[in-house]
């Protein structure tokens, strides 16, 4: 039983459960749940981001693009059409979905920094024609969006959106463990290890990295239509490729191949601008400081580096490292 | 006896300890700073509008704190960098509403973060000072918002009308990305008519560009152009001017109050002459007449942060000026922080003098300022000068 | 005609920054995120230097050299320690020293825009139609010269060779004693100097200051993977065509989306030649 406990998976998910239901304890104001709230969301988008970066070993520079999708079509639809928030959510995901399936596959063809280009200037295309189209998405100033409401019921205020992240932040963390303990999950890891060697073993490479795409893309607009509703506006800020680079350091920074990485770093992330503010002019200096320090210094990221700290030694495995604990 | 006296000194020492611990915390009372929030883009791409409106906070809160304080309390500044991202201006303003507890805000460098906050504003009931352009800030009238700068629909209208003298009737616009030039070049094209004004070119250019070029050379090469409007800031409108110097286009030029400072002349060198548009009268204060009301204003903040900070004012440092002077000047008048005090103040303000012009605010208008504040200004000699 | 001058002078920014990038991924497989920082610091080092008196060919120079010291000291304490690391983990760490870089850059000067006075002056000369600025000659002059020498240096001298080596193959580079270590150092520093000369150049004609780096990091970036990374022909190439298509579509098409244009013209190059224009095609190793 103790055992089963101890297993990352479910020892893991309690943890996370047990940390979202008493984190209320700890914050005393407003303000402290829309931080709450804010790393929530951006821990979703980290966890499907990190199927893709950690697990299925593509680079996505450009998921910021996907997440102003979700925003701004749950925003438009929503606030400018009359349509319900519910119904908005769910065709501006179908139509990201859509989406990352068409382009997925001519863009996974490629590799490495050529893949991390195409994402890039796929995230880039979405920004621009946000940005350009005001008649549409309010340019560069953004719209007002009406805050999200089922039947009767209207989502409003700080708290309320606390449980509702959290619940969802847990399902989706449960989601990807399933994900990677599932076949298609290890088809994904081997991938990763040798894209050739998995396709000899009869793993069709192309359709599992755009599920994995689609499955990601899916993830960040999801929490995108939740964070316009959430915020009760929208600008071209949150699509840029510098809120890209963000999510991915993010990933990078919690742990790659960790879902709990991928959740602490969307938490230590969105946190740590809070408290540099203290340095007031060397707020960025201090920042980008702290981005190198920690790569250099726990290059495998935040969690993995402590859960080796902590784990007992075992001996040599023959089994490569990179398939990181879930 | 003895024992009414004693009742009676202890009535004496019990009076003593009452008035003591009501002058101790009527003091703390009084001696509790008043808190002005603040969030403004310090850094990223609009610093250089942030970054002058933070300097000047700072330099006057310092200086006002100097001479006394308002009320016998001292001011404190609790500013933030929202680096011009809505989104974190949201949560900083959450922050100094929830966590800093502040008595006003005054700050919002840009349109997209005002417009961000302004619910948040308007539910937690406190009043807010913007300094950002855009007309859409106080129209419809928000009860708990203000704003100081000229709108653009202002600068729209000044320029037309300067157009209309000059009997230009066919022009060209070309605008960039930002929301202050998207926003002004809408409001120009609804009044465009009014004047008698046909745009007959509307280009526009991307927030990196290095080389406008391509787009002169497309309004150069359209029939009929008069002039040419440039809503815009930051180094866009400097490299529009200076190709528009390159290209050899002789057609005046005007620009957007966005670029009101010497830096744009700077910028945009020899091409800069000739150059119109409409400004606050801080930038030609020492030639103001003695009779105009903003000059002693004027040159005085000239002077002080000019000394300071050893660089050229220029007009966003000015609204963060007036902002603060005006919050002063309301708290000043509700006799306290009480936040619906200060809001009714503020709204009653009437003949305000400040850098940005006299403000008569109003509940319909909450921004108080009309086409007089604004002053057609044009590049002589490397200098602004009024046009008569 | 217009177009096609001003987009020259476009493109031959873009390729000396792309040429940044391909000689730091040739020397480590790394993508120095950080490369637009340097054309950065080549502008406002010399607007400081000229602003405190000194005429330019003393402060071009000094400015070249700072930044490629910043370069070296970028390779010795943020790249150097982090070596066995992923390539994902090593382009966080350049992310982090651009943001780092912005952050000093911000303090050492300021955050307002600055001019650079051109070289010869500022009186635009005529071309078949067209105008340019003396100073966009002086740019892909510059940059014509660069290129030569570059290519002087790499296939005539030792060091070039050295680096050149190093870059097909790490390892046997090693092994016929070529100092790996020491051709990563200099390669961020040669990087660091391109990139610098790229903003000292283009500061007569766009102005400067302490954010320019971000936009034009990206824009070297997607011409050197257009043009195929690791290649400097394709560097130079794929700058020259991203600059020429960007002021083609904003003259001809439409110029609010003439960024967007370029990337989807970026996306299509990628889709039929996946490793850009003159990218090393090869197998993969199982």
């Amino acid at each position: 039983m103790l055992q089963r406990l101890a297993a990352p998976r479910t020892g893991g998910m309690l943890a996370l459960a047990a940390t979202v239901a008493l984190l209320p304890l700890a914050l005393s104001n407003k303000y402290f749940y829309d931080i709450a709230v804010l790393a929530g969301l951006n821990a979703i988008v980290c966890v499907g981001l990190n199927l893709l970066i950690g697990y299925a070993g593509q680079i996505s520079l450009g998921h910021a693009g996907f997440f102003g999708f979700g925003a701004y079509g749950s925003a438009i639809l929503a606030s400018r059409y009359g349509w319900p928030p519910l119904a908005a959510m769910l065709i501006t995901t179908f139509a990201v979905a859509a989406l990352a399936f068409v382009v997925g596959r001519p863009i996974l063809r490629l590799k490495g920094h050529y893949l991390a280009m195409a994402t890039l200037g796929l995230g880039i295309i979405i920004f621009m024609v946000i940005t350009t189209e005001d008649k549409l998405t309010g340019g560069p100033d953004g719209i007002a969006v009406v805050p999200f409401s089922i039947g009767g019921f209207v989502l409003q205020g700080e708290r309320i959106w606390y449980w509702v992240v959290g619940t969802l932040l847990l399902l989706a963390v449960w989601l990807a463990l399933n994900l990677i303990e599932s076949p298609a999950g290890r088809a994904l890891r081997a991938l990763h290890s040798s894209e050739v060697g998995a396709e000899v073993v009869g793993i069709n490479a192309a359709d599992h990295k755009v599920m994995v795409f689609v499955i990601s893309a899916v993830f960040a607009s999801l929490a995108g239509s939740l964070a316009a509703h959430y915020s009760g506006f929208v600008t071209p800020g949150k699509v840029t490729f510098l809120h890209s680079i963000e999510l991915v350091t993010m990933v990078v920074f919690g742990g790659m191949a960790s879902t709990f990485g991928a959740v602490v770093g969307a938490a230590v992330l969105t946190t740590l601008p809070q408290v540099l503010t203290v340095f007031k002019d060397y707020e960025m200096m201090v920042f980008g400081a702290v981005m190198m320090g920690t790569m250099i210094f726990m290059p495998r990221g935040v969690v993995p580096s402590l859960a080796r700290l902590l784990a007992p030694r075992r001996p040599e495995s023959a089994v490569p490292e990179k398939e990181g604990a879930a | 006896m003895k024992s009414t006296q004693a009742r009676s000194s202890f009535r004496h020492g019990l009076a003593a300890v009452a008035a003591t611990y009501a002058l101790f915390t009527g003091a703390a009372v009084a001696q509790e700073p008043i808190k002005i929030g603040s969030f403004l883009a310090i850094t990223g791409p609009v610093a250089f509008l942030g970054d002058p409106e933070n300097k000047t906070l700072e330099l006057y809160v310092e200086k006002i704190n100097a001479a006394g304080g308002v009320l016998g309390r001292k001011l404190q500044l609790v500013a933030y960098d929202s680096a011009g991202d809505a989104e974190k201006a949201r949560t900083f303003t959450k922050r100094l509403i929830e966590q800093d507890k502040v008595d006003m805000i005054v700050g919002g460098t840009s349109t997209g973060e005002t417009m961000a906050v302004i619910p948040l504003v308007e539910a937690a009931q406190i009043p807010f000072i913007s300094l950002a352009g855009a007309i859409v800030i106080v129209e419809p009238v928000k009860k708990w918002v203000f704003k100081m700068p000229h709108s653009d629909r202002m600068a729209c209208e000044k320029i037309f009308i300067d157009m209309q003298s000059r009997k230009f009737s066919k022009i060209a616009l070309i605008s960039g990305p930002g929301g202050f030039d998207k926003s002004m070049r809408a409001e120009c094209l609804k009044l465009n008519a009014k004047y008698g004004i046909e745009v007959v070119a509307d280009e526009t250019y991307g927030g990196g560009d290095t080389d406008m070029t391509a787009q002169l050379t497309k309004i150069k090469n359209t029939a009929g152009v008069q002039a040419v409007l440039n809503p815009g800031f930051g180094q866009g409108p400097a490299i529009v001017t200076k190709n528009y110097g390159q290209l050899g286009i002789t057609m005046p030029l005007y620009q957007s109050h966005g670029v009101a400072s010497k830096e744009f002349i700077k910028l945009a060198g020899a091409a800069a002459e000739g150059v119109r548009l409409p400004g606050a009268a801080l930038l030609v204060a020492d030639t103001l007449p003695a009779s105009d009301p903003q000059r002693s204003v004027a040159v005085a903040y000239k002077n002080e942060y000019e000394s300071r900070f050893k660089s050229d004012i220029s007009t966003f440092g000015g609204h963060a000026y007036d902002g603060l002077m005006l919050a002063v000047d309301a708290i000043k008048r509700a006799g306290g922080t009480d936040k619906a005090k200060v809001r009714d103040a503020i709204e009653a303000t009437r003949g305000f003098v400040g850098v940005d012009g006299t403000y008569n605010m109003s509940p319909a208008d909450h921004m108080g300022l009309d086409l007089s504040a604004f002053r057609m200004l044009e590049v002589k000699g490397g200098n602004w000068t009024l046009v008569k | 005609m217009q177009y096609l001058l001003t987009g020259l002078t476009v493109g031959a920014i873009y390729a000396l920054v792309a040429l940044g990038f391909s000689i730091i991924f040739n020397a480590s497989h790394v993508i120095n995120f950080a490369q637009g920082e340097f054309v950065m610091i080549g502008g406002m080092a010399t607007v400081s230097l000229t602003g405190s008196g000194l005429p330019y060919l003393l402060a071009i120079p000094l400015a070249v050299v700072a930044a490629a010291l910043v370069g070296l000291a970028l390779e010795k304490f943020a790249v150097e320690p982090a070596r066995g690391a992923s390539v994902i983990t090593l382009i966080i760490i350049t992310i982090g020293a651009s943001i780092f870089l912005r952050g000093l850059a911000m303090l050492v000067w300021d955050k307002r825009y600055h001019a650079l006075k051109p070289f010869t002056g500022d009186t635009p000369i005529a071309i078949a139609g067209a105008t340019i600025l003396p100073q966009s000659l002086w740019v892909i002059g510059v940059t014509l010269v660069i290129v030569l020498a570059l290519s002087w240096f790499f296939g005539r001298t030792l060091q070039g060779k050295a680096m050149l080596a190093t870059s097909h193959n790490r390892l046997a580079a090693q092994l016929c004693g070529i100092n790996v270590r020491r051709v990563l150092f200099v390669s961020f520093g040669l990087s660091a100097a391109l990139g610098a000369i790229a903003g000292i150049l283009i500061a007569p004609i766009t102005t400067t200051s302490f954010d320019v780096g971000v936009m034009l990091g990206l824009k070297g970036f997607a011409a050197a993977i257009l043009g195929g990374l690791g290649s400097g022909v394709g560097a130079v190439v794929g700058g020259l065509v991203l600059g020429i298509a960007e002021t083609m579509s904003a003259g001809y098409l439409s110029s609010s989306y003439k960024d967007a244009i370029a990337f989807v013209i970026i996306l299509a190059v990628l889709f039929f030649l996946p490793s850009g224009l003159f990218g090393k095609r090869g197998g993969e190793r199982v």
